[in-house]
């Protein structure tokens, strides 16, 4: 199946660095601690522009994490940024007790999210961060779209009061939304409008959610396409309606469906009005060496896959008498 | 804080043995928590609070005070009763400590107990929380100190270690370390778990600036303050040589008391033993 691909290709990365040097410019607050990844996730830029508040912590993620909830407990605003797997996994139990416990205004930026790492293999590719961090409480998390919502992630964070999880993709990923597009932390935005199904995606899955609506209005069916950019707090309403006047849900993310935003959107759709429902992602097993894309295509994490599992919704939906 | 007289010594022995019969009957009426590792550090934590820490207990939030880390929060029954008898909260509170509905969680917890300034429970991550700290105080070009309290324990812990490269390399002169040396966790002697010595050339080949003293001698922890306040351009640890249950004859070194609670007989001793004088 071949599908339009009208937008450009960015990083993320990028786009981040960017805007906190912009951020930084803005708020005195805001300081950096890196952890011998700061040029690769473009903290680096901060650094050139305000050396005195870059800290360079070395291979300490632990360390990254408890040092920013000290800067956080003394009124500093610290964005940590390194890996997602280095960032999140590694430090899942700091991240507990310093930053979420605690409630302290930290923000930790993670890059190199998911399959799209590419080559580094397994050991990188982190699948399960999106559940580990919204199982936290306090925890508030985000998953841009793409490069110009990165930098909104990097503003809203700041702006939100309390820890903030944001992952993002190593791989550059198509530019889907723009500078004007409003974005809110708890605001799911409706990409495109439709009533015979919704496709929810996250992340650069959001762009192959677009490819398959147009695939599917090609077949005669009106989907609508919501980016679940804020993961955690969960927008209900949103999604309630999505379920209620679609009556048909696939999700698409670049994350194990075990605890990520499929299992999210499945256990309050199924609290609150129950639909067919099918989850595209990570099937619970580990990534492999590869490009970013030919990993996408081995794993499932397609167009083409999120329009199989649209049908597939459509035809149990049809199945049910309404 | 300037010098010590003969009365500071005597008040701060006196009420450290305050702060110790608050952690046994804490400890004893929930019939759970860390009695030993409490008592090996009363006397570090009385110095600090009676005598050291420039903080207000009508103002916690007050944004000049000194910063005290306690690392080890398993310690928290006497740095409760520390707070309360500096007046940060009533002192009756300390017996709802790890009871349901109480502001005295079973460890620290941040932003519930009023002069509580982290949380703490997993080990190892107070001295990186420290880190933090001291570096905005410099940032920010505030005279305030950060104090950081660690169990030996929690040498064990690789984290630490992240943060004592961390602090010698940002050269925190406003950060001071203690190590209760107690020589026991839970499981045994911290030599039989997981040999530390030699801790103090540890530190030093860290490039801190290390002081190792009688962790139950007044004289020597303000000493030892004073001096780490004195010194330049790296931060200092103190190795407090402690007695883990110390005070109470039957609790010393014993590696039982690390986690357990006195029966009523021995509490009853235990109180005998460490009568206030007037």
């Amino acid at each position: 199946m071949t599908l339009p691909q009208p937008w450009k290709s960015e990083s993320q990365r990028t786009y981040f660095g960017r805007a906190l040097v912009e951020l930084g410019k803005r708020n005195p607050d805001v300081v950096v601690v890196g952890v011998d990844t700061t040029e690769s996730v473009k903290t680096i830029e901060f650094g050139k522009a305000y050396p005195e508040r870059l800290f360079q912590l070395g291979i300490a993620e632990p360390n990254m994490i408890s040092v920013a909830a000290g800067l956080a407990a003394a009124g500093k605003i610290p964005y940590a940024a390194t890996y997602s797997v280095f960032g999140s996994a590694h430090t899942y139990n700091i991240i507990r007790q310093n930053v979420a416990y605690t409630n302290l205004n930290v923000k930790i930026f993670c890059s190199h999210a998911g399959l799209s790492v590419g080559p580094d293999g397994a050991t990188h590719q982190l699948n399960e961060d999106i559940g580990l961090m919204r199982g936290l409480p306090r925890m508030t998390v985000l998953v841009p779209a793409d490069g110009p919502e990165t930098a909104k992630c990097v503003d809203a964070a700041a702006e939100t009061r309390g820890p903030v999880y944001c992952r993002f993709s190593r791989a550059n990923v198509p530019t889907i939304t723009s500078k004007e597009d409003p974005f809110e932390v708890g605001k799911a935005s409706v990409m495109r409008d439709g009533q015979d199904l919704t496709l929810v995606g996250c992340g650069l899955m959001v762009a192959r959610c677009l490819q398959a609506a147009e695939a599917l209005a090609k077949e005669g069916v009106d989907v609508r396409v919501i980016n679940l950019s804020t993961v955690k707090p969960f927008d209900t309403a949103t999604l309630d309606r999505a379920a209620r006047e679609t009556g048909g849900i696939v999700t698409a993310e670049e994350h194990t469906v075990v605890h990520g935003i499929g299992a999210a959107v499945a256990s309050m759709v199924a609290t609150n009005h129950p639909v067919p429902l099918a989850m595209v992602g990570v099937q619970d097993v580990f990534g492999e060496s590869g490009e970013a894309e030919e990993l996408l295509q081995k794993y499932g994490l397609t167009a083409e896959r999120i329009v199989l599992a649209a049908r597939d919704v459509m035809k149990r939906r049809g199945t049910r008498s309404l | 804080m300037g010098d010590f007289t003969e009365e500071t010594i005597v008040s701060l022995k006196r009420q450290a043995t305050i702060l110790r019969r608050h952690v046994l009957r804490m400890t004893h009426n929930v019939q759970s928590g860390h009695p030993g590792g409490s008592l090996s550090c009363t006397d570090i934590i009385t110095a600090l609070y009676f005598h050291v820490l420039r903080v207000d207990p009508k103002d916690p939030a007050w944004q000049d005070r000194d910063r005290f880390v306690m690392s080890k929060g398993h310690a928290c029954p006497v740095w409760y009763a520390a707070l309360a008898e500096r007046g940060f909260f009533p002192v009756e509170e300390l017996m709802t400590f790890r009871k349901i509905n109480s502001r005295l969680q079973g460890h620290p917890e941040l932003g519930t107990t009023p002069g509580v300034e982290n949380a703490a429970g997993a080990e190892g991550q107070g001295l990186s929380f420290s880190v933090g700290l001291a570096l905005a105080a410099r940032m920010d070009h505030k005279a305030w100190h950060t104090y950081c309290l660690m169990g030996d324990g929690e040498q064990d812990v690789g984290q630490t270690w992240e943060a004592a490269m961390a602090a010698s390399k940002f050269g925190l002169d406003n950060l001071t370390a203690f190590i209760d040396r107690n020589g026991i966790q839970q499981e045994g002697r911290t030599e039989d778990i997981m040999p530390l010595e030699p801790l103090a050339e540890k530190w030093e080949a860290f490039n801190w600036h290390v002081l190792t003293i009688d962790g139950h001698d007044f004289r020597q922890i303000l000493s030892a303050v004073e001096e780490a306040l004195r010194t330049k351009g790296r931060p200092t640890v103190i190795i407090a040589r402690t007695v883990k249950g110390k005070g109470v004859s039957f609790m010393e070194n014993k590696i039982k008391y690390h986690g357990a609670a006195t029966s009523d007989e021995e509490l009853a001793q235990a109180l005998q033993e460490l009568e206030v004088l007037p």
